[in-house]
């Protein structure tokens, strides 16, 4: 595992990993221990970034929690989640029979691999609430819509690249909508605003 | 019951409930918002004895009005204008007391854009996820306000307002405004003629500037790497390159994440007259 540390302004950095992966796994061990004063961790595909609040804790100082994180630490620490979020689906959605046969299967299969792996939420950032999702069990890589649709209702469960998520509320999207969910995702006046919040593990159940 | 009110006549072009912000939630996607000119919103509320960090209202470019309820004080900080409580003109950056039924006029900005109003007590709007903040984007926050709001005033603060705090009133400026640049995480991305570029001038602040990012015009920044970037986390203040060469700085409505390389990083300590350069305005970098 190689990590660079990548200047991001006075008050933050960013660490550039190898994949996704490991961007996880660094995710989770700096979550572990996080000392005061960092008010940001914000994983996306190749990087994390880490905010401080320099008044707190200098970036000198968090550079040097972030490059004592041993390199094997942190794969899998995310344990402490006994039971992934269920989120059931119903299977409807106007891409589902194209998208089957853009990969060359039949519909009940594409539905049973999408409900039958465990997803996990590696990252945020298209919207509140919004999270990527992924699984190393998940064979399918799915190629966008040639055009984004300019509304897709909240609730829609869907896939693009190696990527599966649920849009939160209804918002312009180009991802293959396979299905949908009642479910609350996203509620600003929780404490706990986003279901879908980077590290949680995942299940989708056929409603 | 709120203990008093301020009633919005007219909001302008934009008006905002804006605080510091909501830190601390950008891993679910949402960014830190708050007011663009902190400086502004910490000065208002001081004058009029609040925590710097009360929530006051930005008014883009003014043409707005508000009836007190009550007596009440207030100050206005920020853009530079005709201030005029009941008609007669008033000294910005000062603390003002309005009575019962005063109406309170921004004029058009003559210098700057974002004024800050900050009344005693502070506007006490319900907090969405910790901040009575608008993010623009995400549309958290307080809907931006509209003709007959009648938006609550929070309880007297504990401090008195200061009998005397005399502050040198600068307007922003109607010249080139220099702003000081920290490297970003893709200055390896880009030519030596692009970071001379950066540096050498010739910038504007585009009409496209808003709560999410300010782009420029100028010469196109070359890039040495051609490649996708993946999406990475950005901060308020990131100047980020788009495919036709041309930098815009990202604020405090940001997207979360962004795909463009990010070739510096405008200092904290220059974001504040960023938010009051206006379009068509000069623009140069300096290294912090």
């Amino acid at each position: 595992m190689s990590r660079r540390l990548l200047p991001s302004g006075e008050a933050a950095l960013l660490v550039e990993c190898d994949s996704l992966d490991e961007v996880l796994a660094l995710h989770d061990a700096l979550e572990a221990a996080r000392p005061d004063g960092v008010i940001e961790l914000v994983p996306a595909a190749r990087t994390l970034l880490v905010a401080v609040d320099p008044a707190l804790i200098p970036l000198e100082s968090a550079a040097t929690w972030v490059r004592r994180i041993p390199a094997e630490a942190g794969s899998r620490v995310a344990g402490a989640q006994a039971d992934p979020v269920r989120i059931p689906v119903g299977y409807d959605g106007d891409d589902l029979a194209a998208t089957a046969e853009l990969l060359g299967v039949p519909v009940a299969e594409l539905v049973a691999a999408h409900s039958g792996v465990e997803w996990r939420v590696a990252f945020g950032g298209f919207a509140p609430g919004f999270g990527y999702l992924v699984s190393d069990e998940w064979p399918f890589e799915v190629p966008r819509l040639e055009a984004p649709r300019a509304r897709v209702p909240a609730g829609s469960v869907a896939v693009a690249g190696a990527f599966g998520g649920v849009y939160p509320r209804q918002s312009p999207g180009g991802w293959r909508l396979l299905g949908r969910t009642a479910a609350t995702l996203w509620d600003p006046a929780s404490n706990d605003p986003a279901v879908l919040a980077p590290g949680r593990r995942v299940r989708f159940e056929q409603a | 019951m709120p203990s008093s009110t301020l009633t919005v006549e007219q909001p302008g072009a934009l008006a905002l409930v804006e605080d510091l912000g909501r830190p601390g939630f950008a891993h679910l996607g949402v960014s830190s918002s708050g007011a663009l000119d902190r400086g502004a919103l910490a000065l208002a509320n001081r004058l009029v004895g609040n925590p710097a960090g009360a929530a006051a209202l930005e008014v883009v470019m003014g043409g707005f009005r508000a009836r007190f309820d009550a007596e009440t004080w207030f100050a206005v900080a920020g853009a530079w204008g005709d201030l005029r409580l009941d008609g007669r003109r008033i000294a910005p950056y000062t603390a003002a007391r309005a009575l019962p039924g005063s109406v309170l006029e921004l004029g058009i900005a003559s210098r700057g854009v974002r004024y800050v109003l900050a009344v005693r007590g502070g506007l006490d709007v319900p907090p969405v996820l910790g901040s009575r903040s608008r993010d623009t984007l995400a549309g958290l926050g307080p809907a931006p306000v509209q003709a007959g709001d009648a938006l609550p005033i929070g309880a007297q603060p504990a401090a008195s307002v200061p009998l005397l705090d005399q502050e040198a009133a600068f307007p922003p400026p109607e010249g080139p405004v220099t702003l000081a640049l920290l490297p970003g995480p893709r200055t390896d991305w880009f030519t030596d003629a692009a970071h001379a570029g950066l540096f050498d001038g010739g910038w504007r602040l585009s009409e496209q500037a808003d709560r999410i990012g300010a782009r420029l015009l100028g010469a196109p920044l070359e890039r040495l790497v051609a490649g996708e970037l993946p999406s990475e986390a950005t901060v308020p203040g990131s100047v980020q390159v788009a495919g036709d060469g041309l930098p815009t700085i990202l604020l405090a409505d940001r997207p979360v994440t962004g795909g463009y390389p990010v070739i510096a990083v405008v200092a904290a300590s220059s974001l504040d007259a960023l938010a009051q350069v206006r379009p068509g305005q000069a623009v140069r970098f300096r290294h912090a």
